[in-house]
């Protein structure tokens, strides 16, 4: 059995209709990938899979994910108004729809956003009850919720970098919550993504971004802050 | 205080030992379990209730029509029409449970009272009962923490989910929130609270998740009107002192086995009832994307 529920998981959330995996949810993927990118994209090309292939349109599913690249909130009474809001933003965007695709949980999205120079790949999965899974980063494993503090860093591998930056995590006595690491190939790059019970100082997250193995770091915090 | 909210004779003893009212031990648990403070709780359950009033208003004022075109401004309608089959307050709660309800399915702002799927019940039958006895906010959000302790014990005892426990498991908790707030809100007392749950579910029962088209639409908006009229005629039993007969626990025991049993095909996903009628198939045909890449089934997408 789960943790036990809040009064405000009955009373609540306040979200924008019709349904928490269709919108919460797709909205909640949509926000943590341009966090990852780093500001809202010039262009996407967003891929609905299975499931969401079919009922994007009827959900609006599809103005979900254009107001979280927008960077909406969940509740955002304009998420409606989404098409309009991409022009005036100057957002290009394509959508495609793919079905049969078994190695993927039924309502997946994957999402190509470009900015400036700077091109990211970004699967998220819409679980239920807008709880989502970012299941990868730029073909890296990476299974975060972006409910809590999310830290991911792409760094050469190195022997004893896990140790090094739990380490460093350890000094601000921030709980680890989970943590996955993949890699390309031996020394190759290596992605370290990272969930934590609360925050990192600014300091912190500088010290490890200017050591000379670390070649990106991204913070997340809660996506719904 | 683990022992709070699985299941209702536990909440009432619970409530008898401590001297509480019911509400007062749903604010306990907030602060201890998921450290809140009170006085936090009183400002989300006011910016609920506020959420909630907007989406009745706003579903009969602008246009609420969706984009599959099943929904078309028919609260609108049930308000203005000009014969009132019992009364208007009657007309009233049916076209703001409507109302919320259609904002939903029309990408408006709702709270999730318990589920999406559900977010017109609250919303009508609250609106109307302050309307009809002049009732101050803080009793309503009294009467919210009474239904949201009614649903916490629901989910462990059952489930809050359509894909889980089909409709009865959405429509039906929110019924049974309704039903328990609307006889707190007017004086009844624990039992009398518990009973119209009871005799709720006892109505509620078995109601499948048929959505035509996979959309939350048909029927999900005429259940959520009529689930408000159950909550009403089931609080309007158990203030007359009219017993259920089976206990509260028992009949949310009772979903739980109605839901585990029931065919997956009758769990949201668009394959049985409603939605595999000749009509529910022609409409899903025409709303649902039909220009999908299918992959063979081997490959795997790159």
């Amino acid at each position: 059995m789960g943790t036990k529920s809040s009064v405000f998981d009955m009373i609540g959330p306040v979200m924008i209709g019709p349904s928490s995996s269709h919108t919460a949810g797709v909205v909640r993927i949509a926000r943590s990938s341009i966090k990852i990118l780093g500001g809202i994209p010039d262009e996407a090309l967003i891929t609905f899979y299975n499931s969401f292939a079919r009922t994007y349109e009827g959900h609006g599913s599809d103005l979900a994910i254009l107001g979280g690249l927008l960077d909406m909130k969940t509740d955002d009474a304009n998420i409606k108004k989404s098409f309009e809001k991409a022009k005036e933003n100057g957002l290009k965007y394509t959508f495609k729809s793919i079905g049969n695709a078994s190695v993927y949980h039924p309502n997946t999205i994957k999402l190509n956003l470009t900015r400036g120079d700077r091109k990211i790949e970004v699967i998220g999965e819409s679980l239920g009850g807008g709880i989502i899974n970012i299941a990868e980063v730029d073909g890296f494993h990476a299974n975060f919720s972006a409910q809590s503090h999310t830290l991911i860093i792409k760094a050469q591998d190195i022997s004893g970098a896990i140790a090094f930056i739990s380490s460093v995590i350890a000094q601000e006595k921030t709980n680890i919550a989970t943590m996955s690491v993949s890699r390309k190939g031996k020394h190759d790059l290596a992605c370290h993504v990272i969930e934590m019970d609360s925050g990192l100082q600014p300091i912190t997250i500088e010290y490890l971004k200017s050591l000379p193995w670390v070649k990106e770091l991204i913070y997340i915090p809660d996506i719904d802050l | 205080m683990s022992y709070l909210f699985e299941s209702f004779i536990g909440w009432k003893s619970y409530c008898e030992e401590k001297n509480m009212a019911l509400y007062e031990s749903v604010i306990e648990y907030e602060v201890t379990q998921k450290g809140k403070s009170e006085s936090d709780i009183w400002k989300n359950l006011d910016k609920a209730y506020q959420v909630m009033k907007e989406a009745v208003e706003t579903g009969l004022k602008d246009d609420m029509s969706s984009r599959s075109g099943m929904i078309n401004n028919g609260a609108k309608k049930v308000y203005n029409h000009s014969q009132a089959v019992l009364s208007p307050e009657f007309q009233k709660l049916i076209s703001r449970a409507l109302a919320a309800k259609e904002v939903n399915s029309c990408m408006g702002r709702v709270v999730a009272a318990p589920t999406a799927g559900a977010s017109g019940i609250l919303p009508g039958t609250l609106y109307t009962l302050q309307e009809i006895h002049q009732l101050s906010d803080q009793k309503i959000f009294e009467g919210l923490l009474v239904g949201a302790g009614i649903a916490l014990i629901i989910e462990q005892k059952a489930s809050l989910a359509g894909a889980v426990g089909g409709c009865q498991a959405e429509t039906g908790s929110a019924a049974a929130m309704a039903s328990g707030a609307i006889v707190f809100c007017l004086g009844g007392s624990v039992d009398q609270i518990f009973n119209a749950v009871a005799i709720t579910i006892q109505c509620m029962l078995g109601l499948v998740c048929d959505p035509v088209a996979g959309l939350v639409e048909v029927p999900c908006v005429v259940r959520n009107a009529s689930a408000a009229a159950i909550a009403y005629s089931s609080a309007q039993i158990s203030l007359a002192g009219v017993g259920a007969v089976i206990p509260v626990d028992e009949c949310v025991e009772a979903m739980g086995e109605i839901g585990a049993n029931m065919e997956t095909k009758y769990k949201e996903t668009a394959l049985g009832g409603l939605a595999a009628t000749l009509t529910g198939q022609e409409i899903s045909k025409r709303v649902l994307i039909q220009d999908i890449e299918i992959l063979p089934d081997e490959e795997l997408p790159e």
